[in-house]
């Protein structure tokens, strides 16, 4: 489903954040990309994300290569893939139904879905009476799991959660991590970076360890070893 | 783009216009000031053609006929001027006409009155007002009418009484104008253009900034799948608003300032009075003054959010 083909990123100043990295993800997978900061992990998605592109190889989705798709076709791409930040990134003009209703919007889809959708979808994340709350107006936890019904909405193939517990306390973590896994257990494969222990020895899922931009472990049950 | 892609744009530039709204103040202020000095510039414009028309219209040749000229030798004389291609128009005042116009601006004046009821014939001459193309082709139609009244009164009675025109001190008050004329466009023209130019871009400015407070936004917009269609136009939508909510300001704002300096302008730059000129071209106004607040405002936010959109 997701193909990386020996990627690697250069930047300007010489630093290298990604070298020589494969690996390949297939449908209904839970994997975790684990590493200290500065490992590699959030260009990878950037990767994914076309968000940057490798200075060589490749990252291949279902077959496309993602880095020759044009600009003003990105959003096409991005519509397959559901993406969960650090910083929950939710558009703080707009309240929590806004927001997820935008994505949807962006997706074309139709009032209609978006009436019956977008309450559906803020229950699943415990969220149904906070629906009218400015982002402003709920704690990281709360924010996160609108930031999740947003990536789930338009039911897409794959969820990048870029260190989503990253900026939460461990009730909220404990929280995140278990609607990543009833997302997965539904089928949307998900791609998972961190660098929290208790989560990745808890999942007992693939783990990917990076190290200075390079994959030094690929486990199929992992832990996390560092 | 179909209906409900429409409307949730312009459902979307509405609320951010609404949710920011201490940005959209700033920027409609800003635009304001820009669309007031367009406002201006107009007006200058106007008040400064109408006072160059007014000095161009006082510059004419009139020739004085004698009492007894008989009226169809003047009117010969009026059809070969009208022939000439420099005249603009001849303007034929008879005898009649002349004294008519005479009472109406004597009207308050018995003593003038009587002191003309006292004569019996009427002791004013048929005039022809004589007005060229362009200022400086006065001295060609002062040569032909020298000529024409050599002609004229070799021989026969004089009709031409007199003429006015063309004296040394005449000759250069008209070349001085002409060279007024011709500067006041000119510097009109560079200080006009200046001041738009720098007006647009301090709005331009304005609206980058205020589009720069959210390519956050714009970047989350496209992460999660959003067109770069889809994310532009309800900035652009926003950005309309600002210029025609500017312009409606701007135009509310010119009403009682025309009002007000309208008596002054007329009296003091002859014959126009703005605030009737702003009145009757209040359309035209609108059209100049919102439009190009809307296409500053669309403009600007189409250009601004473009450098954040590519990612």
């Amino acid at each position: 489903m997701i193909y990386f083909d020996r990627v690697s990123k250069v930047y300007a100043d010489d630093s290298v954040a990604l070298e020589d990295v494969s690996f390949s993800v297939e449908p209904g997978e839970f994997i975790s990309v684990v590493g200290h900061s500065g490992a590699g992990k959030t260009t990878l998605v950037k990767m994914l994300l076309a968000e940057e592109h490798p200075t060589s190889g490749s990252v291949f989705f279902e077959s496309i290569n993602i880095h020759e798709i044009p600009l003003h076709r990105i959003n096409d791409l991005r519509r397959k893939i559901g993406t969960v930040f650090q910083d929950f990134r939710l558009l703080p003009n707009k309240t929590a139904y806004e927001n997820i209703a935008f994505a949807m919007e962006a997706a074309g889809r139709s009032e209609e879905d978006i009436h019956s959708d977008v309450p559906h979808v803020l229950e699943l994340v415990d969220l149904g009476d906070k629906i009218n709350n400015f982002p402003a107006q709920l704690s990281g936890g709360e924010q996160q799991r609108v930031a999740i019904a947003r990536a789930i909405v338009n039911q897409p193939d794959v969820i990048v959660a870029d260190e989503p517990t990253g900026n939460l306390d461990p009730v909220n973590t404990f929280e995140i991590v278990q609607i990543l896994k009833k997302i997965n257990d539904l089928g949307t494969t998900i791609i998972l970076t961190t660098h929290n222990k208790g989560v990745i020895d808890s999942l007992k899922k693939r783990v990917i360890t990076m190290d200075r931009g390079k994959v030094i472990r690929d486990d199929r049950e992992g832990k996390y070893i560092l | 783009m179909d209906w409900t892609t429409a409307k949730r744009i312009f459902r979307a530039g509405m609320l951010d216009f609404s949710r920011n709204a201490f940005v959209s103040v700033a920027s409609i202020l800003v635009m304001t000031v820009t669309l007031f000095v367009v406002g201006v510039t107009i007006f200058a414009g106007v008040i400064l053609n109408a006072t160059l028309d007014e000095l161009r219209d006082k510059a004419d040749i009139n020739v004085y006929f004698t009492t007894m000229a008989p009226e169809e030798r003047m009117l010969e004389l009026k059809s070969s001027l009208e022939a000439l291609p420099e005249v603009e128009s001849v303007e034929y005042i008879s005898r009649d006409e002349a004294l008519a116009a005479f009472r109406e601006r004597h009207k308050d004046d018995q003593l003038t009155l009587q002191a003309l009821e006292e004569l019996e014939d009427n002791p004013l001459s048929a005039v022809l007002n004589v007005r060229a193309r362009d200022i400086s082709q006065y001295e060609a139609i002062a040569a032909f009418l020298n000529k024409e009244q050599e002609a004229l009164t070799a021989g026969e009675a004089p009709i031409i009484d007199k003429i006015n025109f063309y004296n040394e001190q005449h000759r250069q008050a008209l070349a001085r104008l002409e060279v007024i004329t011709d500067s006041a466009q000119r510097l009109g023209f560079v200080v006009i253009a200046i001041l738009i130019l720098t007006s647009i871009a301090i709005s331009f400015n304005t609206l980058r900034l205020a589009i720069y407070s959210s390519r956050d936004e714009i970047q989350v917009m496209r992460l999660v799948g959003a067109g770069q269609f889809y994310i532009r136009a309800p900035f652009m939508v926003e950005g309309t608003l600002y210029g025609l909510i500017s312009g409606i300001i701007t135009l509310l704002l010119f009403y009682p300032l025309t009002w007000w300096l309208g008596g002054a302008t007329q009296g003091f730059f002859g014959g126009v009075n703005i605030f009737g000129y702003y009145v009757s071209n209040f359309p035209l106004f609108f059209l100049i003054i919102a439009g190009t607040g809307m296409l500053l405002g669309a403009t600007a936010s189409f250009l601004a959010v473009r450098r954040y959109l590519k990612i």
